[in-house]
């Protein structure tokens, strides 16, 4: 596992409140981990402080599975 | 329009010497202290380094850690005593109409630790704004009886009062209102705080309103003594359930204690020194007494607002003796704040759960860290000193008075059917 993986699976676990086993890639924020639209909000923020990026509001909005989280995170990072 | 009777049905507690009703009043008339140093920050450089604080408390016993995340304190503990007070009231809430059931809840600051460490967080980056979208929704001071509707489905009416110290007084005088006024068959009330942080501390520390006797902080909170210095601030909750007589009696519910009269008034006179000669306080008393259409000899006690502050005890003392005269001698007078501290907007609803136990059990709880007489407060008053006493307790009245010059006054009686 990449360590973009590790630490965005364990920013959600700690924000959403939920077991590791449900963060796959597929796992939908709202639909799946039980997110609602301030809780995606905050996963958004904590994403940029964690990874010193700065994710705009239309990039955010696309942002609803964890895999779309990581691949938006691996394409954004130096 | 005949007014409908209003009664007690349940009550919960989470307060510094107690996080049960049974518990804090177990304290309460064994005249257990609740100050220590403070835990919660490194006090080190306040003036005042001790408070009183709640123990062995951990908010994950009661709520999962994703709900206790999205609330502020003053919420948690709100949240924990009002389940103590659903499950002990026995209402089935597939049985009620939950239209017909609000939430009248007071806090004096709200979520102040919640706005201490966003602002903090802005002040310490490099002025982007990165403020977390739960802040707004945990700061606000509403928003604990939101989240008390949503845990219950209460629909009815749903707000909570601010007046600072007065705040869960005022609280439980609206629920009691609009139960009379028939809006309402059930009311969950009470009242939480959670301001022992910097931002606390430092904020009463500016006022020279706290006790700064950090070299004996179990001896700190001493109302009416000669001695005291300031209130010791304390935090929590408490919680009441508010019924309608006949809805209570309608499904065999256990009455507590009945309400029947308040008072409501402003002090007109400074934002946070009480009127010298009591003036507020003697009116919310007077309207108390006459709302319940009782004679002032048949008060058996009273639950004073009692901070240990130099002007506010005298205040006090000076208009329970203007209004009851002779029986002024006769009554039990207490401060319980001597051993919860000062829960500010929590102090009505855990002063009122005192009242309800006193007249429950016939006893007094004792104004403990009593050393030496004040000579400005009459030695003849019964101020119930270090020890708890026996008494039958069929009415109970207890004041709270806020910064702002708010005064709020409740009177409780023995429910005999």
């Amino acid at each position: 596992m990449s360590d973009v993986n590790s630490r965005v699976i364990s920013i959600i676990v700690d924000k959403l409140g939920v077991s590791e086993d449900e963060v796959n890639n597929e796992a939908n924020f709202t639909n799946d981990l039980g997110a609602d639209s301030l809780d995606t909000v905050e996963l958004i923020m904590e994403f940029e402080k964690e990874f010193n990026i700065a994710i705009p509001d239309d990039q955010a909005e696309k942002i609803q599975t964890v895999g779309d989280a990581i691949s938006y995170i691996e394409g954004n990072t130096k | 329009m005949e007014l409908k009777r209003v009664v007690i049905t349940g009550l919960g507690a989470l307060t510094p010497i107690g996080n049960t009703v049974d518990e804090y009043w177990n304290s309460l008339i064994n005249g257990v202290s609740g100050a220590a140093p403070i835990k919660q920050f490194d006090a080190s450089k306040f003036k005042t380094q001790f408070a009183c604080e709640l123990k062995n408390f951990n908010v994950e016993d009661f709520l999962d850690r994703k709900e206790a995340r999205k609330l502020d304190q003053f919420s948690q503990y709100a949240m924990v005593s009002v389940s103590e007070a659903m499950a002990d009231s026995g209402i089935d809430l597939e049985k009620i109409n939950l239209e017909r059931a609000g939430v009248i809840w007071g806090s004096g600051i709200g979520g102040l630790k919640t706005f201490q460490d966003e602002a903090t967080n802005f002040a310490l980056g490099d002025g982007t704004p990165r403020f977390n979208p739960f802040f707004i929704p945990k700061m606000i001071a509403d928003i604990a009886a939101g989240h008390i509707s949503i845990k219950y489905g209460l629909r009815g009416p749903n707000y909570v009062t601010v007046s600072a110290c007065a705040s869960s007084n005022n609280a439980l005088i609206d629920a009691c209102m609009l139960i009379q006024l028939g809006k309402s068959d059930i009311i969950v009330s009470g009242g939480s705080e959670a301001a022992v942080n910097v931002a606390g501390i430092g904020g009463f520390n500016a006022l020279k309103a706290l006790s700064t006797r950090n070299d004996s902080p179990e001896t700190a909170s001493r109302p009416f003594d000669k001695d005291r210095d300031g209130f010791v601030l304390g935090e929590g909750s408490g919680a009441l359930i508010l019924e309608e007589l006949e809805h209570a009696k309608a499904r065999g519910a256990k009455i507590y204690a009945e309400v029947i009269g308040s008072g409501l008034s402003a002090d007109a006179y400074h934002i946070t020194a009480p009127h010298p000669d009591g003036l507020g306080a003697l009116s919310v008393m007077k309207q108390a007494i006459a709302e319940a259409g009782i004679k002032k000899e048949e008060v058996d006690y009273i639950n004073v607002h009692g901070t240990s502050t130099p002007l506010g005890d005298i205040a006090e003392t000076k208009a329970i003796k203007t209004i009851f005269g002779d029986h002024a001698y006769d009554l039990n007078i207490s401060s319980t704040k001597s051993m919860t501290g000062h829960l500010l907007g929590a102090a009505g609803a855990i002063e009122a759960i005192a009242c309800i136990k006193a007249i429950e059990n016939d006893i007094v709880p004792p104004t403990i860290n009593h050393f030496t007489d004040d000579p400005e407060i009459d030695p003849k008053l019964n101020l119930t000193f270090n020890k708890a006493q026996k008494r039958t307790v069929n009415v109970a009245l207890s004041n709270t008075f806020g910064f702002g010059g708010h005064n709020t006054s409740v009177i409780f009686r023995k429910y005999k059917g």
